[in-house]
């Protein structure tokens, strides 16, 4: 089956400034594609692009099988949500959401029928004879994925919809798209610069940077083999540790040396990988960085270590040490017995590591 | 088709306006600048003949009298309404209960038209029936105020006419300018101990900088082109003492039938007009474009 | 709002800042009665017979009312030749405001529109050529309009007026509602599209029920603008076509006959009513257009 949305070498520019270089990306139908990056990266300048909002500079777009870039937006069979959610502030919900379908000649009775539908799918039939002026937040927001879900398109875009939204009520809001993903099966792209939200909704993560895709897979995947520091560092909270580090290869596999002001190197031994350059950036998840004493199954490697700062956050404890001249921080249980100055026996889980060329930040393993 | 209708929606929308300031405005320019370079009388003709107009502007004694006028006229009013409004706003910025209806009398004459300002003015001020006889019927036998026949203080009435037209409207500009500044930094300085008049001396003023600078464009430009004032309060007399350079050009294309000398002064006026408002106008489309 | 009455490090007694506020209020009144003076002079002098305007006091209250002043302002009063009052062009002015606030208010709309929802290459080139047109001294263009005018065959006449004001009043329309629309989201403009929505759809059914305040604004402006013209109304008129503004002139320079002071009063208020009418009536309206087009929106 022909993916559901496919970009193909797709450039934008304006004037002279590249925004977006040779973006290739496809989903199949029920995929639910979030585009992150820091802001600026490009990536809702792309979802504009998709939308037809924009027009793109070079490239092909193809949603449905059919190429779609030159298409004007509303005949892409596509449907909306933006970040300000941009209802039509002098009409009331009911009007906001059928608009599409008045502007397009559906007949009323389909109109109403409809709109019944997707008020009492979303909540809002209370809703839908006042104003957007009168709603808060939360209820513009589903006013707008309403007026998304009217027109039952072959593709969904959000633009960070929950980015208006106080933190509460963004978890609420994530965990109900994430369902109606689930309930319609529809596709997806969905645009947000928070990572949090990205792995918790994807099926497939596009990170972006400077108008260039840095890593297209599962969240999964990404989480775990980052292809650059840039990823590695941007998807995960706290973010990956990326330890300045050397290896050598000797008799039982290949010896990982960290710095540490206080004392002697640290030295690892990884046995799954080998022969990698001498100066390697060593990225370790906090998660894989544990209290010795509390035992860890995998494939781990214990070494002493002063603890610079002990963070408390509730379910995990998070302590911060020097390591290779870099703050390095460990997500420990929270009942750790580390304390503040003093040493606390620590486990690497060397499974799970990733390691960067110093210069280029690609991955080496 | 459709699709390209739809795609060039905006620039057909567009088209007739754009057409019409080329022509109207920027072609009707082009056209005064030609004909400011030729000898025309009282009809135009087109042989450029060097800048023979503005030479006789410069021998003018009667265009030297409006541009004279213009500096004195443009100067005080600019000023005076400057300050005056200045010290109203700051006034009216006390906390004042009838506020509303206090701000509404000041802006009053704004919505007037020149012409019934001029009339209004006109009979006040004049000697033989005005203030000068009310005075001198209170008994003061001695009072004269004779400046509106004046050829040496007919200008002075247009100035005071003027101001009473426009102080009001720089008194609401300003007063939103008094409005609009952070309350924190107020706040802060009270703390501070800072008093009243030092809070608005070093404080308020100093930050409404871009409101003196569109107050002092809006009175410059209203200054360049009064005609309608001068026509009704003085008809440019006694002589041509209160003439400014709009109600020397209008002479000039009017009733003297000379378009050459019309057109240059026009130009004249352009030019005074666009050194202040272009830098401006630069300014405000730069930082707009953000 | 600037709040410095409550300002704890000033020692001051009761009684000083009781005479504070008297001498406040005392400026504020003087100046108030320096504004109202002139409307009242020109109030009761309209009301007075020209035997009492002759004994020369200007303020006091007329002994006797007569509305015959008012009568023969209106009706009778001679500007130049003619003596029909200010009634047929009071009347002109009405014929030449109305259709040229509404045309140019209207355009101003849909310029502002575009310029501020449709960005393409030139627009930002194309407000800034109207925005210059704002400013330029209207002597430079008096000329070529006059000869337009006569090309087009309307010299002189009540269409011309029109479409001189119209013309000369698109700058300012534009202005006023490209300011008002460049602070509507865009994205509003972005989901009509994805909804569907061509480009009169959008304006028609989003932009134009927002636009009431604008709306006013701009017809308050332009009205004001037009009624109150004299430059316009004296270079392409001609007899029988003047509006108010250039009657009123007329009325008051007339060298026929006696000077009739209490007429050329009640003229003046008569051109003056309609604006004034308008100004208490929406006077927010009138002060936010103003300072429209000066301070930076």
């Amino acid at each position: 089956m022909a993916p559901i949305l496919e970009v193909k070498n797709l450039f934008k520019n304006y004037g002279s400034t590249e925004v977006l270089k040779d973006i290739n990306v496809s989903i199949d139908e029920g995929d639910f594609l979030v585009l992150v990056g820091p802001s600026g990266c490009g990536k809702s300048t792309l979802l504009n692009c998709i939308a037809g909002l924009e027009p793109i500079t070079g490239g092909d777009l193809f949603i449905g099988g059919q190429n779609m870039t030159n298409v004007s937006p509303k005949d892409r069979d596509i449907a909306m949500v933006f970040q300000s959610y941009a209802l039509y502030p002098t009409m009331t919900v009911a009007k906001n959401i059928t608009f599409g379908m008045k502007v397009r000649g559906i007949d009323q009775a389909t109109q109403d029928a409809k709109l019944n539908q997707v008020a009492t799918q979303l909540q809002i039939e209370p809703l839908l004879h006042r104003k957007p002026g009168q709603l808060s937040g939360g209820q513009r927001q589903r006013v707008a994925m309403g007026r998304a879900l009217v027109r039952d398109p072959k593709l969904f875009l959000f633009d960070e919809p929950l980015s208006n939204l106080d933190a509460k009520l963004r978890v609420e809001m994530r965990t109900e798209i994430k369902s109606l993903h689930q309930r319609l099966g529809a596709s997806m792209v969905y645009v947000t610069h928070d990572q949090i939200e990205a792995m918790t909704l994807a099926t497939k993560i596009v990170v972006m940077k400077g108008g260039i895709i840095q890593q297209i897979g599962t969240p999964a995947e990404i989480y775990n083999r980052p292809a650059n520091l840039f990823v590695a560092d941007f998807m995960g909270s706290p973010a990956m540790n990326l330890i300045p580090a050397k290896t050598r290869m000797n008799g039982k596999g290949m010896l990982v040396e960290i710095d540490r002001k206080d004392g002697d190197p640290i030295v690892l031994t990884d046995t799954r990988n080998k022969d990698l350059p001498e100066n390697v950036i060593l990225g370790v998840r906090p998660e894989d960085i544990a209290d010795a004493a509390l035992g860890r199954a995998g494939e781990t490697q214990e070494a002493d270590c002063v603890i610079d700062i002990v963070e408390p956050a509730g379910a995990d404890t998070f302590a911060v040490m020097q390591l290779g001249g870099k703050h390095v921080t460990a997500r420990l249980h929270a009942e750790t017995s580390a304390l503040a100055g003093q040493a606390q026996r620590l486990t690497f889980d060397l499974g799970k590591v990733s390691y960067f060329e110093p210069e280029t930040g690609l991955r080496l393993n | 088709m459709t699709r390209w209708l739809q795609d060039n929606m905006p620039k057909i929308v567009l088209a007739p306006s754009f057409i019409i300031v080329m022509v109207f405005v920027y072609g009707f320019i082009a056209w005064t600048a030609w004909v400011s370079l030729t000898r025309s009388r009282l009809m135009p003709r087109y042989e450029i003949d060097s800048f023979i107009q503005y030479e006789r502007l410069a021998a003018s004694p009667r265009f030297e009298t409006a541009m004279v006028n213009l500096a004195i006229f443009g100067t005080l009013f600019i000023v005076i309404a400057m300050v005056l409004g200045l010290l109203l706003a700051i006034l009216l910025d006390q906390k004042i209960r009838t506020e509303g209806a206090i701000r509404t009398i000041y802006l009053y004459p704004m919505a007037l038209s020149m012409i019934v300002t001029g009339t209004a003015w006109k009979w006040i001020l004049n000697p033989e029936l005005g203030i000068e006889a009310t005075v001198q019927g209170w008994g003061f036998a001695g009072f004269e105020f004779g400046w509106l026949v004046d050829p040496d203080k007919a200008i002075y009435t247009v100035v005071i006419a003027a101001i009473w037209q426009s102080s009001g409207f720089v008194m609401a500009l300003f007063l939103a300018g008094l409005r609009s500044v952070d309350e924190e930094i107020i706040k802060a300085a009270q703390v501070d101990g800072i008093p009243t008049w030092r809070v608005y001396s070093a404080i308020i003023i100093p930050s409404m900088a871009p409101i003196f600078l569109s107050a002092f464009i809006v009175l410059a430009h209203l200054a360049i082109k009064s005609f309608d004032l001068v026509i009704a309060l003085t008809g440019g007399g006694p002589g041509y003492a209160t003439d400014l350079p709009a109600t020397y050009m209008y002479a000039m294309a009017f009733s003297r039938g000379d378009i050459g000398q019309a057109a240059s002064s026009a130009m004249v006026m352009m030019l005074v007009v666009f050194a202040i408002v272009v830098p401006y106008l630069y300014s405000e489309l730069r930082t707009k474009d953000d | 709002m600037t709040d410095l009455s409550y300002n704890p490090s000033r020692g001051q007694s009761p009684a000083t800042k009781m005479a504070l506020r008297i001498v406040l209020y005392l400026l504020l009144g003087l100046f108030a009665l320096f504004y109202l003076m002139p409307l009242f002079v020109m109030l009761t002098t309209s009301l007075k017979s020209l035997d009492e305007i002759r004994t020369g006091d200007l303020v006091s209250l007329p002994r006797e009312v007569t509305f015959d002043a008012w009568r023969t302002a209106w009706s009778t009063a001679c500007t130049g030749i003619q003596c029909e009052g200010v009634r047929p062009y009071f009347l002109n002015s009405l014929l030449i405001a109305i259709p040229a606030v509404m045309i140019s208010t209207l355009v101003g709309a849909l310029n502002g529109y575009v310029v501020a929802q449709w960005r393409f290459k030139g627009a930002n080139i194309f407000f800034a050529l109207m925005l210059f047109g704002c400013f330029i001294p209207f002597q430079v263009v008096l000329l070529p309009m006059a000869r337009m005018l006569g090309i087009m065959g309307v010299a002189g006449t009540i269409p011309g007026l029109i479409f001189v004001h119209v013309i000369y009043g698109l700058g300012f329309t534009t202005l006023f509602f490209r300011n008002y629309y460049v602070s509507i989201p865009s994205e509003l403009t972005k989901a009509a599209k994805v909804d569907g929505a061509g480009f009169f759809r959008i304006f028609w059914s989003i932009f134009l029920p927002l636009s009431l305040p604008i709306i006013v604004v701009t017809v308050i402006w332009q009205f004001t603008q037009i009624w109150n013209d004299f430059l316009f109304g004296v270079s392409f008129s001609q007899a029988g076509t003047q509006p108010v503004t250039v009657a009123l002139n007329n009325i008051v320079n007339s060298t026929t006959g006696v000077k009739e002071y209490n007429v050329d009063m009640a003229a003046a208020i008569i051109a003056a009513l309609p604006t004034l009418f308008v100004y208490v009536v929406a006077g927010k309206y009138f002060i936010r257009g103003l300072t429209a087009g000066s301070v930076k929106g």
